[in-house]
C-alpha cells in the first residue's frame, strides 16, 4: 500500500493558460453580483481581456519544453498549444459580437460569459490530456454548459427544446463514451492512453481481446455523437437552429474541436487497433459527408443549411483523421497537420458565418429562413461582404482556407491509399457548392419583397469579428507555411516526475 | 462477496446498460428518459468497479503499478458521481423551464421543430 | 450454493427486475421509485465488494440527492397521474428491444464469455482498498487534477441551475 500524502508535482507554466481562463470566468460571475443593472460591458471588457491574457501567456512561453506534468494527466505538446489558442480565439470572437445580438435578442444575461468562457475551459482540457477519464470530464464541462446556453431564451419554446434535445443526446452519448472506458480499462488496468498503446502492442490473443474491441466501438460512438456523424447527428440541425445564433457558432466549433482533439489523440494512441477502426470510420466519414451535403441542399433555414454543412465538415475532417491513422501506422505521419490545419480554417469560417446570420434580429425576434437575409448587402456592407469571404471558404474556393485545408485533406488521404475517401470529399465539395452559392445569393442579390427587411445595426463588435474572421481565412491561405511548419514540428516529450 | 466470478458482475452490468439504452429508445417523457441515463452511468459505474476489485492485469502484467490499477475504478466512480449530480441539476432545471412553458412534457410532440 | 452465492442472485435479480420496473412502469413515480430500488441495492453489491466509501456515497448522492430531486421535480410537474400519452408504435418498440438484446448478446458472447475461462473468481485487490483512507489519498495525490475538474463541473451546474431558475422579464 502506498503510504504517505505525496501529491502530484505540477509545472505551473503549463496549466496557466487554462487557469487564466478559467480565472476569467470566475472574475465575470463575481461582477456579475456585483454590477449595475443597466449593461454587461464590464463583465464583456473583462473576459476579453482574460481571454487576450491566456493567449498572450500561451505565446509567450510557447518554447517551453513538452512536459507531462500533474499525475500525468495534463500534456501541453505543440498540438495541445496551437488547438488551446484556436479554442481562446474562438471564444474571443464569439465574445465580441454576443454583447450586440444579446442585447438585440432581449437575453441580458451576465452569466452568458463565465458559462461560455468554463465551456471553452472544457474544450481546453479535452485537447490537454491522454487520460480518458479526463477527457471525459472535460467534455462533461464542455457539454454542460453548453446545454444551458442553448436553452438561454427562456421564454421562447424553440430554443428550450434545443436545449433539452441536446441535453438527453448529449447525455446518452456520455454514458456510451463510459462504457466505453470501462471495458478499456478492464481490458487493460488504465486509462492512461500512453499506457493502453504499450500494452495494446502486446500480441492480442488474450481472453480480453473482445472487451478491448468492444471498448473501443463504444467509445467511437460516444464521439460520433458529440462530433454529429451521420447517423448519430439527428440531434444537431434542431439544436443548432434552436439554440441563439451567437451559442450556434460557438458549439459548432469549439465543441467540434474540442472532442476531435480528443478523438484524433485517442485513434493516434490507438494504431495497434486500427485494422478495426479504419474500415468503421471510412464509412462513417463517407456517410457523414454524403448525408450532410444532400440534406443540406433542401434546407430553408440558414442555421439549418449551416448546421447540415458543419455535419459534412466533420466529415470532411474524419477523413484527415483517418488518412493520418494510416499514415501515422506506415510511420510517415508524425503529427496530424490536416487534421489541425482543417479545424482551424473551420473554426474561424464557422463563427464568422454565424456573426452575419445573427444581424437577422430585430426587437427580440429572430428570422434565419433564406430570404429573411435579403438586403442584408444593403443595410451592412461589410458582414454580407465577409459572408461571401466565409461562404467560398466553406466551399473551398482557392485563395482561401478552406481550399487548401481540403487540398491538405485530398493530398494526405491520397497518400494513405484511401481513394474512394479522396473521390468522396472532392464530389461532395462540388455538391455543397451550390447550397453556399444560395446563401451568398439571398445575402447580396436579392432584393427584399414587400415588406422591409428587419435587421440588427451592425455595431463595432460583429463587425471586428467579422474582419477577424476574413482576415485569419487569407492569412491561412497565404501564409499557411509558417503554421504549418510549426504543426510539423518535431518534438520530445519529457516526464515532469518532481521538483 | 468471495466466490462470486467476475463475468457475474460483467453480466449483471451489461444487463442494467442494455435495460437503460432501451428505455431511451422507447420512453417518452423526457424525466424518464433521463432516469434510463442514470441507469446506464450506474451500468457504467459497476463495471468499473468490479475491474477495479478482480484486475489481475492480464496484459499488463509489470508494466503498470498494481495499486494504481485498482484505485482507478474507484477514481472513474468518484468523478462519474459529481457527473451526474451536475448534470441531473443542469437536466432537471431545463426540464422545468420547458415545463414551465408548456404545460406538457413530451419530446415527441415538439411540435416547433422538424426531426 | 453458498450464501454468498444467494445473496449475489437475489440481488441481480432485485437490479435487473427493478432496471426493468424504470422502463415499463406506465407511471413516473412508478419508474422512480423502481430506481430507488435499483441503487438501493447496487450500493449493497458495493458493500458486497468492500467498497465502503463508495457504497455510501452511491446511498448519499444516487438515492439522497439524485433520487430525490427526480422525485421532487415529478411532483411539482403533477406528472404523478398515469402517462395518458400515446405510446409509441409496436414497431418501434420491439426494435429498440431488439437492440437491447443484440447489446445483451454481442457483449456476453464475445466480451465476456471468453472472459469465463479466464477470469478467476477470486479478487486480486489488496487489503483495505475500498476505504475512506485509500480512496481519499489516491483522489489527493496522483488524482488531484480530475478532482479539481470535477470542481469545475459543479461550479458550472450551479451557476447554470441559477441561470436555468432566473427569469428577467
Amino acid at each position: 500500500m502506498q503510504t504517505g500524502l505525496t501529491p502530484a508535482p505540477i509545472d505551473w507554466v503549463l496549466l496557466m493558460p487554462l487557469l487564466i481562463v478559467f480565472g476569467t470566468g470566475v472574475v465575470g460571475m463575481c461582477i456579475e453580483m456585483l454590477r449595475p443593472r443597466s449593461n454587461n460591458n464590464a463583465i464583456v471588457a473583462t473576459t476579453l481581456l482574460g481571454l487576450a491574457a491566456a493567449a498572450a501567456y500561451l505565446i509567450g512561453t510557447w518554447e517551453y519544453p513538452t512536459i507531462h506534468t500533474f499525475g500525468e494527466l495534463f500534456l501541453s505538446d505543440r498540438v495541445a498549444k496551437i488547438l488551446q489558442l484556436l479554442i481562446i480565439a474562438i471564444t474571443f470572437t464569439t465574445v465580441l459580437y454576443s454583447e450586440g445580438y444579446l442585447r438585440e435578442r432581449r437575453l441580458p444575461f451576465g452569466e452568458y460569459y463565465p458559462l461560455l468562457v468554463w465551456s471553452a475551459t472544457g474544450a481546453m482540457i479535452m485537447a490537454t490530456s491522454t487520460n480518458l477519464l479526463i477527457v471525459f470530464l472535460g467534455l462533461e464541462v464542455l457539454s454542460i454548459s453548453l446545454y444551458i446556453l442553448a436553452g438561454l431564451s427562456n421564454r421562447e419554446q424553440q430554443s428550450q427544446e434545443a436545449a433539452l434535445k441536446y441535453f438527453l443526446l448529449g447525455a446518452f452519448a456520455s454514458a456510451f463514451l463510459l462504457y466505453g472506458i470501462s471495458l478499456l480499462y478492464g481490458a487493460t488496468g488504465t486509462t492512461q492512453m500512453e499506457d493502453l498503446r504499450a500494452i495494446w502492442n502486446t500480441p492480442l490473443d488474450k481472453p480480453t481481446v473482445g472487451l478491448l474491441y468492444a471498448g473501443l466501438t463504444l467509445i467511437l460512438v460516444g464521439f460520433a455523437f458529440k462530433v454529429a456523424l451521420v447517423p448519430f447527428h439527428m440531434w444537431t440541425p434542431d439544436v443548432y437552429q434552436g439554440a441563439p445564433t451567437s451559442v450556434t457558432g460557438f458549439m459548432a466549433a469549439a465543441a467540434k474541436v474540442g472532442a476531435f482533439a480528443a478523438l484524433v489523440r485517442f485513434l493516434d494512441y490507438a494504431t495497434p487497433m486500427s485494422d478495426a477502426w479504419v474500415p468503421m470510420l471510412s464509412a462513417l466519414a463517407i456517410l457523414t459527408m454524403t448525408v450532410g451535403n444532400l440534406v443540406a441542399l433542401v434546407q430553408k433555414d440558414v442555421k439549418r443549411i449551416l448546421a447540415y454543412s458543419s455535419i459534412a465538415h466533420a466529415g470532411y475532417v474524419l477523413v484527415a483523421v483517418v488518412a493520418y491513422g494510416v499514415l501515422s501506422r506506415e510511420g510517415s505521419a508524425a503529427q496530424p497537420v490536416s487534421v489541425v490545419y482543417y479545424l482551424i480554417a473551420y473554426s474561424f469560417m464557422t463563427v464568422g458565418a454565424f456573426a452575419v446570420v445573427s444581424l437577422a434580429t430585430r426587437g427580440g425576434r429572430e428570422r434565419t429562413e433564406l430570404n429573411d437575409l435579403n438586403g442584408l448587402w444593403e443595410r451592412a456592407p461589410l458582414p454580407a461582404a465577409m459572408m461571401i469571404v466565409f461562404m467560398a471558404s466553406l466551399a473551398g474556393i482557392p485563395l482561401t482556407a478552406g481550399f487548401l485545408g481540403k487540398l491538405l485533406i485530398f493530398r494526405d488521404a491520397l497518400d494513405a491509399g484511401l481513394v474512394v475517401l479522396a473521390i468522396a470529399l472532392a464530389v461532395n465539395s462540388v455538391i455543397s457548392a451550390y447550397y453556399y452559392l444560395r446563401i451568398v445569393l439571398a445575402t447580396v442579390v436579392q432584393k427584399p419583397a414587400l415588406h422591409a427587411p428587419r435587421f440588427a445595426n451592425p455595431n463595432a463588435g460583429l463587425v471586428a469579428t467579422c474582419l477577424v474572421c476574413g482576415l485569419a481565412i487569407f492569412a491561412l491561405f497565404f501564409a499557411a507555411q509558417p503554421v504549418l511548419r510549426e504543426l510539423e514540428a518535431p518534438q520530445e516529450v519529457f516526464v515532469h516526475r518532481g521538483p | 462477496m468471495e466466490g462470486i466470478p467476475l463475468y457475474a458482475y460483467l453480466l449483471l452490468s451489461a444487463l442494467l446498460f442494455a435495460i437503460g439504452t432501451v428505455g431511451v429508445l422507447i420512453k417518452r417523457n423526457p424525466i424518464i428518459i433521463f432516469m434510463c441515463i442514470e441507469l446506464m452511468l450506474n451500468a457504467a459505474n459497476l463495471s468499473f468497479l468490479a475491474f477495479a476489485k478482480y484486475h489481475s492485469a492480464p496484459l499488463a502484467a509489470g508494466s503498470l503499478e498494481q495499486w494504481q490499477v485498482h484505485m482507478t475504478g474507484q477514481m472513474a466512480v468518484v468523478f462519474v458521481m459529481a457527473v451526474a449530480a451536475a448534470e441531473v441539476a443542469v437536466g432537471l432545471g431545463i426540464i422545468m423551464a420547458i415545463f414551465r412553458l408548456r404545460h406538457d412534457v413530451d419530446i415527441d410532440e415538439m411540435s416547433t421543430m422538424r426531426g | 450454493m453458498t450464501l454468498t452465492t444467494f445473496a449475489f442472485l437475489v440481488m441481480a435479480v432485485v437490479l435487473v427486475l427493478s432496471a426493468w420496473g424504470v422502463v415499463v412502469a406506465k407511471s413516473p413515480v412508478r419508474s422512480a421509485l423502481s430506481l430507488v430500488v435499483n441503487f438501493f441495492v447496487l450500493a449493497f453489491l458495493y458493500f458486497g465488494m468492500n467498497y465502503d466509501l463508495l457504497g455510501i456515497s452511491q446511498i448519499l448522492v444516487y438515492t439522497g440527492l439524485i433520487m430525490m430531486l427526480f422525485l421532487f421535480c415529478i411532483l411539482l410537474l403533477n406528472l404523478g397521474a398515469p402517462d395518458t400519452l400515446f405510446e409509441p408504435s409496436l414497431i418501434k418498440r420491439s426494435l429498440a428491444w431488439f437492440v437491447g438484446g443484440v447489446l445483451v448478446l454481442a457483449v456476453s458472447s464475445q466480451v465476456i464469455g471468453p472472459m469465463a475461462t479466464w477470469s478467476t473468481s477470486t479478487p486480486t485487490a489488496p487489503e483495505g482498498f475500498g476505504q475512506a483512507a485509500s480512496v481519499g489519498q489516491s483522489l489527493f495525490t496522483g488524482w488531484v487534477y480530475g478532482f479539481e475538474i470535477a470542481s469545475v463541473l459543479l461550479l458550472v451546474g450551479i451557476v447554470g441551475s441559477i441561470l436555468v431558475a432566473k427569469r428577467r422579464d
